[in-house]
């Protein structure tokens, strides 16, 4: 049978990138410590749980940087819950803009909050996609190269 | 360490019961499996009040992971009724919050450790280590 036996290394820098690029954190490790054989797509699995359940708070800040005046508490509120979510699974970039969006609650200044939730829906959904390509290409790679990582 | 050290270090299987008390999933997720690599048989919760619930009902726990912002009934206020309740179980307090006073009102409310969000396997061995030493 053939195989592509530059798949795993291909693995390896593409996942070793995306921490030099700062778009993973040492979060993304400890779940990656949590797969096993029993578990061995335990990381996307939260990942895709993490997408699934954070699109409700993302339209939740939509409609509430819609509304005038804007209730910085309720948006600060929201933030907060979106960014324990994204720091969850090691989402360096989202959980920065988060922290950005939040100060921006915090002196009340709405134009900073809609600006930089730009940028926050811009880091998650590169997050998305970079995620996808990776899990795609670790699962091409076969599960044992998936569920290993370099040190 | 990785996790099959710490498997190496603590045989807890059967011996430590947990309840996750959460009430965001992601977070419900990854506390739960952490429990089970270690052997901990753990039960999920998505707020404080579901919390004093499960225990109204019988159920006790050697360990409670307490998220602190939740919905309908928080981390605080559960912890603090628990505590009124009689439950001496350890209940660590799992949170984002950084800031001193807020972290300072939530060990006050009653609980035995406190740790930042998000949990690890490192913290979570030093939790149970706790339990061991308890007991």
């Amino acid at each position: 049978m053939e195989r592509n036996n530059h798949l795993p290394r291909q693995v390896a820098l593409m996942r070793q990138s995306l921490f030099d690029q700062g778009y993973l954190d040492e979060q993304f490790v400890q779940l990656e410590e949590l797969q096993d054989d029993a578990n061995p797509n335990f990381v996307e699995e939260v990942v895709t749980l993490y997408y699934r359940d954070s699109a409700r708070l993302v339209a939740s800040i939509e409609q509430a940087l819609d509304k005038s005046p804007l209730d910085f508490n309720k948006l600060d509120s929201y933030m907060h819950q979106f960014k324990g979510s994204s720091s969850s699974i090691g989402g360096r970039k989202v959980k920065a803009e988060c922290s950005q969006f939040r100060e921006y609650c915090r002196t009340g200044n709405g134009e900073g909050c809609i600006r930089t939730f730009q940028q926050v829906k811009r880091e998650y959904a590169t997050l998305r996609k970079k995620l996808e390509a990776y899990f795609q290409l670790a699962r091409q790679a076969g599960p044992r190269e998936a569920a290993s990582r370099s040190t | 360490m990785s996790t099959s050290q710490a498997l190496s270090v603590t045989s807890l299987k059967g011996e430590v019961t947990a309840l996750v008390v959460d009430d965001d999933k992601v977070s419900q997720v990854i506390h739960h499996h952490l429990l089970n690599i270690l052997g901990i048989e753990n039960h999920v919760v998505g707020n404080g009040k579901e919390a004093v619930e499960i225990h109204l009902s019988g159920k006790k726990f050697n360990l409670i992971l307490m998220d602190r912002d939740m919905p309908v009934m928080n981390g605080i206020e559960a912890t603090k009724k628990l505590r009124d309740m009689g439950i001496r179980s350890t209940i660590a307090g799992v949170s984002s919050h950084s800031v001193s006073q807020e972290r300072q009102a939530f060990i006050e409310a009653g609980l035995d450790d406190y740790h930042e969000k998000p949990l690890s396997v490192a913290k979570l061995l030093s939790v149970v280590s706790k339990i061991m030493h308890k007991a």
